[in-house]
């Protein structure tokens, strides 16, 4: 499905290829107007790359071997040292999960034939929305809607700019909506101080306010301005240190706004109890319903966080963090929390996928326990797995699918043809055939 | 191999064969004719009067795409306690209100049902769907495309774009989408709601785009007519769950003007007003218009007592459903410019006047509606309850004595306000063979199933004539897939993936033009990332490599009238 065109310009080399429409796997955007070009020197983002697709795409990955116990080996005797393992451990534990939708699938399988635990990487980010959607739900929008829609983002708490570079401007200043010929402009709320507002700039941008508290008390501000909008409001003249007044013309606003959306990023809530933050969010989004219309749009699930907590929840249904160890599904979100169980001394193995980027490499404390490592080459790891097989990126060495950020658009992700790895899921499904 | 089924009692009601005691012959997967005396036999079922179906078929339940997976991560406490174990055979699982993919295939396989169709797959979720549906083995599947709240439909039809330029959009959604037929939500409702407009009647209008549900009912089902879609227009109308529904419904039935049309989950669009609590049974007066309307099919939506989780495309509904919501939680969804959902669980209770009277609406509407041709047996799971109460059912449609039974330990002003204690009517097993497997494939376009005719797949189940039905339809005794034996005893003795029924209008690639320069202005993701390949649900399902499997099954579809 690509659209391959000789590429134009001068000093070109004449069998370079320009590739457009690529989906980028390396933040939960999954930005697709992509346009790469490989030559003999690699992968080149020409259009529309942040610089996370930049470093993405752009990574050397050739030279590297499977290894067992730091020897370099061919595949197939890899791939036999990490079944031994599987087979002779107690309970495997599978994490990372930086991979695909296949990946995912193939990593369920094993699992489930293995009796493991599954969780990815990420899931405490994760799990900050998890627990409001298993305790209390939500209303939440997608990024078509909240483009094409929204007069008003409230961003809470969240670096978006850091962790989703290009959100701004694919989703806020963007030049046509659906609903009329001369957009007006947006507001731009950031709740919480010392967030990177550079991104919020252009033609659609109107007001861009700043309620400046510190950013673990934004769960206040967000209480405030429920009670605000329910008519019950707070006897206070200062809430987090935001004036009482500020958070009132806020909430005239919020009322007064045709279509507010609420932007966070679970994984930049890094503070204890952020759950809390992102139910006091959804019960201001479902505050603001009675009489209008408002909603959520949670970022973040890079690392392809989403496919992993998709796949397990219609596979298991759990969204990770659970074990198949006593032969049924047995979910228990605090206690098969890899790094958990690690400290706990549970698990004997860690099988460890992480195939997008070379930051996630297992945490320092599997060090306790022998671990088999399927990572793109350069992964940072602090101790010696005893498997260590490289495998290819999926959108850039093999071609392969992932789920968007906002849980419902899923893309092809493209073979650019940039190394010869081999893909996750075949490496485990080759050794749950021969478990 | 040459299978013989020796001495059933057979139900073909496509043939029209009605409890005849005859033999069945299958070879390399199809069902053949009588072969010459002396011919080689391979294998022989010597079934002793045992009843024999064509494979079922459910032609409206979720099970593929997001908002059945919210479901499942909403409901962490209803799995637990129902996890299935894994065997060497099988996955492991868990399954109550949102049963997990594989589970849910084993399940439906072992209940005789060889495939089942999700009904609401968004476009913007296609792929995700076919994903869910190729992690459900065991049955053939497939999937209607919601149109009619997208905004590229609607600006089209505020637009009053050539009726060409519409039908060549739907065709285009149907091949991009893997589709098998098209779906309505709410018409123009869901889109209403992210414009804050709470409800949407028949003849009102979207706010923004100034067309009303009628406008577009009528024109998606004269477009599917016209494309030559088997499958009419697949209508969840408006007013989903409201007291008074039945007023919209009455007047989509009647304003058809003669086009085919399916109303689905009516059940839930057939309450009245009357009566101290305000919610009474507009079943007698819609059965009767319905049997005076040829052209309109219905399936019921049929609830049971327990607890289960609603999950739709109607946003706007599903708001407004969100206080009866138990446990007290759900999500709402506004969807990529396309459609919506809501998720919300939901606990009928047969002490609650309102569940009570729900249940026996459902059942009015099975036992008045005369052609069985036009009416088919659904829970709309989640919707109504989990697919696994079939059985107990058709047990209800069949003894009238279990019926009433049942009828009396419900809340006692609900069995005063409904006639179903009077109603006499008993299914027969070959009108049971209708509306389970005979009338959703002709509906659905089906050409090789839902019949034991000569040339038909052989996906056969047969059943002991137990003369409690609902033991019987639990726990069929064989299910043969392609004419393997996939279960016996209600178990699954082996694992089969299950093709993907498609349905492929003809239209004029120029559509292309007008939707990606749509896609390039104002969506976020790009069209040749947004359709969804064949190669890509051979992938997901079979998994075969190299070469035409065959595990994607185009049905025909009829010519193209202008």
């Amino acid at each position: 499905m690509s659209n391959w065109s000789p590429a134009q310009g001068p000093g070109v080399p004449p069998k370079s290829n320009a590739i457009t429409d690529v989906a980028c796997p390396f933040c939960g955007l999954v930005c697709d107007d992509l346009e790469i070009v490989r030559d003999e020197s690699g992968l080149h983002v020409t259009k529309n790359g942040c610089e996370k697709a930049i470093a993405g795409f752009e990574r050397k990955v050739d030279g590297a071997k499977p290894q067992v116990d730091g020897r370099d080996v061919d595949l197939e005797t890899a791939i036999r040292a990490a079944t031994e393992l599987i087979r002779k451990s107690a309970l495997p534990l599978y994490g990372g999960l930086g991979t695909d939708v296949d990946g995912i699938r193939a990593v369920m399988a094993l699992a489930d034939k293995s009796g493991g635990v599954v969780d990815h990487a990420l899931s405490e980010g994760q799990y900050r929305n998890f627990r409001v959607l298993q305790t209390t739900g939500w209303i939440m929008t997608t990024l078509t809607e909240a483009r094409n829609r929204a007069d008003m983002f409230i961003v809470v708490g969240s670096d978006l700019h850091k962790l989703h570079p290009r959100f701004y401007e694919r989703i806020v200043n963007v030049e046509a909506s659906l609903f009329s010929d001369t957009p007006a402009k947006r507001s731009v709320v950031f709740l919480g101080k010392g967030l990177d507002q550079s991104g919020v700039k252009g033609q659609r941008i109107g007001e861009v306010l700043t309620l400046g508290s510190d950013l673990d008390r934004v769960g206040e501000v967000i209480a405030a301005l429920s009670a605000e909008i329910r008519g019950a409001p707070m006897a206070a003249e200062t809430v987090a240190g935001i004036a009482i007044g500020e958070i009132r013309a806020l909430a005239e606003r919020l009322r007064a706004a045709s279509y507010p959306v609420f932007v966070w990023a679970p994984p930049s809530l890094a503070f204890p109890n952020a759950d809390l933050v992102v139910s006091a969010v959804s019960d201001l989004v479902k505050e603001l319903n009675v009489k209008g219309r408002a909603v959520g749009l949670a970022l973040g699930g890079n690392e392809g966080a989403i496919s992993a907590g998709a796949v397990s929840s219609w596979q298991s249904g759990y969204p990770l963090r659970v074990s198949f160890a006593s032969g049924k599904p047995d979910y228990d979100f605090l206690r098969y929390a890899i790094p958990n169980m690690l400290a706990n001394g549970e698990g004997d193995l860690l099988v460890w996928i992480a195939s997008f980027t070379p930051d996630l490499g297992p945490p320092a404390a599997a060090g306790k326990v022998p671990s088999i490592v399927l990572g793109t080459p350069g992964l940072k790891l602090a101790n010696t797995p005893r498997v260590y097989i490289p495998i290819g990126t999926p959108g850039a060495d093999h071609a392969g699918r992932i789920i968007r950020v906002d849980n419902v658009v899923s893309l092809p992700l493209k073979n650019l043809g940039r190394a010869s790895l081999p893909r996750a899921a075949d490496i485990l499904a080759a050794i749950e055939l021969a478990l | 191999m040459l299978i013989k089924f020796t001495g059933g009692t057979v139900y073909d009601p496509l043939n029209g064969v009605d409890g005849e005691v005859r033999d069945i012959y299958a070879q390399d997967g199809r069902i053949v004719a009588t072969p010459p005396p002396g011919t080689k036999i391979d294998a022989e079922y010597a079934l002793g009067g045992r009843v024999v179906m064509a494979g079922a078929i459910d032609p409206h339940s979720h099970i593929g795409g997001g908002k059945v997976t919210i479901g499942r991560m909403l409901l962490p406490e209803d799995h637990q306690g129902h996890e299935v174990e894994r065997t060497a055979l099988l996955r492991s699982g868990c399954g109550h209100a949102v049963p997990s993919t594989m589970t849910t295939g084993y399940r439906y396989a072992e209940m005789g049902y060889t495939a089942a169709f999700e009904p609401a797959m968004l476009p913007a979720n296609a792929r995700q769907a076919h994903l869910e549906m190729g992690d459900t083995p065991m049955i053939d599947k497939g999937a209607f495309v919601m149109l009619g709240n997208d905004d590229f439909f609607l600006r089209a039809l505020a637009g009053k774009k050539d009726f060409s330029f519409i039908k060549d959009y739907i065709a285009f959604t149907m091949h991009a989408a893997q589709a098998m037929a098209v779906k309505i939500v709410n018409p123009g409702g869901i889109s209403a709601f992210k414009f804050n407009q709470r409800a949407l009647d028949l003849d009102e209008k979207n706010e923004f785009y100034g067309v009303t549900p009628r406008d577009i009912i009528l024109t998606l089902a004269r477009g599917m007519k016209e494309l030559g879609v088997p499958h009419p227009i697949h209508i969840h109308g408006c007013n989903l769950g409201v007291p008074g529904s039945m007023h919209s419904t009455l007047k989509t039935i009647s304003g058809a003007e003669g086009l085919p049309l399916h109303l689905t989950h009516i059940q839930f669009h057939s309450y009245g007003t009357e009566g101290d609590m305000h919610f009474s049974s507009g079943a007698p007066q819609i059965a009767e218009l319905l049997n005076r309307t040829p052209n309109v099919s219905i399936d019921i939506g049929q609830i049971m007592f327990g607890q289960t989780c609603t999950a739709s495309g109607d946003s706007m509904r599903q708001y407004g459903n969100t206080k009866s919501s138990n446990p007290k939680k759900w999500v709402v969804m506004d969807i990529e410019c396309d459609n919506g959902c809501g998720v919300v669980p939901m606990k009928y209770r047969d002490k609650s006047y309102v569940n009570a009277l729900q249940w026996a609406i459902g059942l009015e509407l099975f036992l008045l509606v005369r052609d069985p041709w036009r009416i088919f047996l659904t829970t709309d799971h989640p919707n109504g309850a989990p697919f696994y109460y079939y059985p107990h059912l058709i047990r209800l449609l069949m003894d009238r004595s279990f019926r009433n039974e049942r009828l009396e330990t419900l809340h006692p002003a609900a069995q005063a306000a409904t006639i179903l204690k009077s109603i006499d009517r008993e299914y027969s097993l070959y009108e049971i063979a209708i509306m389970t497997r005979a009338g959703p494939a002709k509906s659905l376009g089906l050409r090789d199933r839902g019949h034991l005719g000569a040339g038909a797949i052989a996906d056969i189940t047969i059943y002991e004539d137990n003369a409690d039905r609902e033991a019987m339809f639990k726990t069929p005794l064989f299910v043969f897939k392609s004419g393997e034996l996939i279960v016996r005893n209600g178990r699954v003795v082996k694992v089969v993936a299950g093709a993907t029924h498609v349905v492929r209008p003809d239209y004029d690639p120029g559509i292309e033009r007008a939707v990606r320069d749509y896609f390039d202005r104002y969506h976020t993701v790009h069209l040749d990332n947004f359709r969804v390949s064949e190669q890509e649900i051979v992938d997901s399902n079979c998994g075969h490599t190299g070469g035409e499997c065959g595990c994607v099954i185009a049905q025909p579809c009829g010519p193209r009238a202008s």
